[in-house]
């Protein structure tokens, strides 16, 4: 893992491996895409509304992985320093919180057809809802700070603090009496899900996953350069103490 | 054809929500790659105004 520290060696990483991950991306979201508007059945009682779930649900997901991404790169911030972890983590929020975003607005599009409401203080949208603020009080904490550095370290600990809503999202819908319906993929004794719905949902959260790692490695890089930047201008201001050069943030 | 756009009669319901996943996730993509092309300039800027001496 020390070896994709060096920033230049994992720009070379990254620069090959982004075609892969952007041509992987579009391929299951086109298949994903296929399965979801056409070749799949509405459902007996919700009808059409069903292909709401094939955004929802994969947004979802990945508003839960890109949270617990996050909070793995914090963790190996602050346990072994490891440079990349604070710019990979500050990479992957803002796409963790428009996850977020995309799964609350598309569960209240489905809401209030289905339920007849656009939102309810149930355990699971109050606990998802807890989640975007996260993410944004991470992005903002991360930004507060003159020194970046101290700004990573402290959104670190905000991330490590707010991952145990990770598994009260996950076990919302079994611990507390919700509106919103319980598992029906991940569970023991497996999906009960349709096949024929089951495709397009895995499908589509595939490609949302080769979605996070291709812009995250977008965001990586700039994060590199940006740092690297920041280091520049800081010399240039050491090396020309009476040049007027101001130091941007 | 008309069938498929009107979504049994939620389309309002569904288009809505492809279209906002579809409008978050492609800005989000663009707004990142809008990014790294900024600063890769910003650094091609510093980089040229840097003394040549310092090229290690």
């Amino acid at each position: 893992m020390h070896r994709y520290a060096n920033p230049a060696r994992f720009q070379r990483l990254s620069r090959a491996v982004f075609p892969w991950s952007a041509g992987l991306t579009v391929l299951f979201l086109g298949l994903g895409l296929w399965f979801a508007l056409f070749d799949s059945p509405p459902d007996y009682q919700q009808g059409e509304t069903v292909r709401i779930m094939y955004i929802h649900v994969p947004a979802a997901w990945m508003a839960l992985f890109s949270y617990t991404c996050v909070a793995v790169a914090s963790a190996v911030l602050l346990v072994w320093k490891h440079p990349l972890a604070e710019l990979a983590a500050r990479a992957m929020a803002p796409v963790g919180a428009s996850f977020t975003a995309v799964c609350l607005i598309t569960g209240s599009l489905w809401g209030e057809p289905m339920w007849g409401t656009w939102w309810v203080w149930d355990a699971r949208l109050t606990s998802v809802l807890v989640l975007f603020f996260l993410y944004l009080g991470y992005i903002a904490l991360a930004n507060a700070f003159d020194d970046p550095t101290r700004g990573g370290r402290a959104a670190a600990i905000l991330a490590l603090v707010g991952v145990v809503n990770v598994p009260i999202i996950k076990f919302s819908v079994d611990w507390w009496n919700t509106l919103h319906q319980p598992a029906s993929v991940m569970r023991l004794g497996g999906p009960s899900i349709d096949p024929s719905m089951l495709r397009p949902l895995l499908l589509m959260a595939l490609g949302f996953t080769f979605y996070f790692f291709t812009v995250t490695l977008i965001r990586i890089r700039a994060e590199i350069l940006a740092r690297r930047l920041r280091a520049l201008q800081f010399a240039q201001g050491a090396a020309e103490p009476s040049g007027i050069r101001q130091v941007s943030a | 054809m008309s069938s498929f756009f009107a979504m049994g009669g939620y389309a309002a319901y569904v288009w809505p929500a492809y279209g906002v996943a579809a409008a978050v996730l492609i800005g989000v993509w663009i707004a990142s790659v809008r990014g790294l092309r900024a600063r890769e300039s910003e650094i091609e800027a510093v980089e040229a105004e840097r003394p040549r001496r310092e090229r290690r």
